[in-house]
């Protein structure tokens, strides 16, 4: 297959996983064939193509390759490896619009159900999944996964490890999401909350992961700068938690290996309590520690501050690790859960508000100092309001897992607005703030295109999050309150249907919002798309600088 | 219902009771590791670190 040379030849990687991937094309072409159902005969066959290009580009990336891989130091300097975080910040800014897209489209379908046209590919049961999967693996995945390999790059000041097993990362995880989603489309489903994705799609994010962890750990193993960095700290137990619960909670046993379909192994109130200890920590760790990995490493650098308190940042860090794991019996307040483990949800939820306050003070007072460039620099705003909302949403949660609280707040709207203000407001801010950042550094350009359209990016879609929470935070609580309203002879006061139309107004709000948060996407799509195309570039070193003429 | 003392029941007994201590000790441990005079400098040092690239 390899073409010898004198000097140049393919590496054990190069050669191994053009191999692993020929013979994974000639499965997936055999399971298509033998495939029982449709949609696994299309993954199949999906898979199958996506083996065949990943031999071919193997195969073409060794042939335009000069024949020496890049060095990981040029002139003592490390060379950092940029293209993987390229990668992963064009396709965490293209599934953030159509995952933000599909949220306005089942928003819409809510306050005006007619908009599923009664087919079955697009009512809400299966965009749904399509657009909490979008939003948070696809565009939050790609967000963490391109800041991950950047900061442990940058922090322990070496190049990431790995010359093909990178790029494995960014592509094997995007292709995961492309199975997931287009699967949740054919009605694909294995029924768990944030984790539908049936068993084959499950086994090759495995895989992906599991390459994940290796390559950032090996990074920080070479690493120059003796200290480990907080923000590597956060992404390590961001990845390795991830791990641990993915495997926790999706054992299967598939009806046959060539069909969709199959059945967890768990039965009954474990499979509820694995499903909600997985939920519960995929808020914990996907979408709390790694994005404060974010804020660690992105505030400081982008308010040219330290870190207000490193001690802080330490204990912040163990005692969420500590605590958050315990929380997931919160989901099942009232249910066939026994009541300890209720108390004991509840109680780790309550205790949670310690050290997410305490790391909301540490960024937020990472700018002392520095307060005066909330002004001037929009990018630093979003990065801070994004605490702002970090700090609302994890006080709220707490609240919410009381036992008496949940009792009026669960199964009702309120706990969308409560997910809304962590999703939209410190996740989606966060990674926007990130993003501002990432591109013109990793396409090395001087700064961003225009701070004017990150001005209104950051406007529009803090009037669309205001907009979209507090119109579910009065539908939740119209809602809670109607469902137990009862007459003075002991009769529910209100038919369900009765709740539903109280709930019209606010659902159009929330649309309105939500259609708001998408426009800011796009305006934040265009910036970007400019910083690259027409950006000035950053010299790169001023030893060789030239007399004008 | 009668408790019947096994190797097993008394192995998961101990498990069950012991990580509390356990665990609580390990976060002690780190808050003192954390808050250690001696330990200052580094940390203020580390701070910094995205600050000293390059």
């Amino acid at each position: 297959m390899s073409q010898p040379s004198i000097s140049k030849s393919m590496t054990i990687g190069e050669s191994g996983l053009a191999v692993v991937f020929a013979a994974t094309a000639f499965l997936c072409v055999i399971a298509s064939a033998k495939a029982l159902d449709a949609p696994f005969a299309f993954h199949a066959a999906l898979s199958a193509a996506a083996s065949l290009a990943a031999v071919f580009v193997i195969i073409n990336r060794y042939f335009e390759r000069p024949a020496a891989l890049p060095p990981a130091e040029i002139n003592g300097r490390p060379n950092y490896n940029m293209g993987p975080i390229k990668f992963s910040s064009f396709m965490a800014m293209f599934w953030g619009i159509a995952g933000f897209l599909v949220g306005l489209i089942i928003a819409s379908q809510l306050a005006w159900p007619a908009l599923n046209f009664d087919l079955p590919w697009i009512q809400f049961g299966r965009l749904r999944p399509l657009h909490t999967s979008a939003v948070i693996f696809a565009f939050g995945g790609n967000v963490l996964i391109a800041s991950s390999f950047y900061v442990v790059q940058k922090s322990c000041r070496v190049r990431l490890a790995g010359d093909l097993a990178p790029w494995f990362v960014v592509i094997g995880y995007n292709f995961f999401i492309l199975v997931a989603g287009t699967g949740y489309l054919l009605g694909v489903t294995q029924s768990k909350e944030y984790a539908e994705p049936e068993w084959y799609a499950d086994l090759w994010l495995t895989i992906v992961w599991v390459v994940y962890l290796l390559v950032f750990l090996v990074t920080v193993i070479k690493r120059k700068e003796p200290h480990i960095f907080v923000a590597n700290w956060f992404y390590l137990a961001f990845i390795v938690t991830i791990a641990v619960l993915h495997l926790g909670n999706n054992p299967a046993l598939p009806v046959s290996a060539f069909g969709s379909k199959s059945y967890v192994a768990w039965g009954g109130i474990q499979d509820a309590m694995f499903q909600w200890w997985y939920g519960h920590n995929a808020v914990g760790f996907f979408l709390t520690a790694g994005f404060l990995a974010i804020m660690y490493y992105f505030i400081p650098k982008r308010a040219d501050r330290p870190i207000y308190s490193y001690r802080l940042s330490i204990i912040h860090f163990w005692a969420l690790i500590f605590l958050y794991i315990w929380a997931g019996p919160h989901h099942l307040h009232y249910t066939a859960l026994p009541d300890w483990t209720q108390t004991l949800g509840m109680t780790f939820s309550i205790m949670l508000w310690m050290p997410s306050w305490g790391g909301m003070i540490n960024g937020l007072m990472t700018l002392s100092g520095a307060w005066d460039k909330l002004r001037t620099d929009p990018v630093l705003r979003m990065l801070v309001v994004s605490v702002a909302f970090y700090g609302m949403s994890t006080f709220e949660g707490p609240m919410m897992s009381i036992k008496v609280v949940n009792s009026l707040s669960h199964y009702t709207d309120w706990t969308i607005g409560h997910v809304h203000s962590g999703a939209l407001g410190w996740v989606g801010f966060v990674s926007f703030g990130a993003l501002y950042c990432l591109v013109p550094w990793a396409w090395n350009r001087k700064g961003l295109y225009s701070l004017k359209l990150v001005n209104w990016h950051f406007w529009v879609a803090t009037l669309g999050i205001v907009l979209y929470i507090s119109a579910m935070w009065v539908s939740g609580i119209l809602q809670g309150l109607m469902w137990r309203a009862y007459t003075s002879l002991g009769f529910l006061e209100y038919s369900f249907i009765e709740t539903v139309e109280a709930m019209h107004p606010f659902y159009i709000i929330r649309a309105a919002g939500g259609g708001l948060f998408l426009i800011g996407s796009l305006i934040m799509a265009y910036n970007l798309w400019m910083t690259v195309r027409v950006g000035e570039r950053e010299v790169q070193m001023p030893v060789a600088l030239q007399p004008a003429e | 219902m009668k408790a019947i003392l096994t190797a097993h029941n008394l192995a998961s007994e101990l498990v069950t009771t012991i990580w509390t201590p356990v665990f609580v000790a390990i976060f002690l441990a780190i808050i003192a590791y954390a808050f250690w005079p001696r330990n200052k400098a580094a940390f203020d040092e580390a701070a910094r670190l995205p600050l000293r690239e390059e």
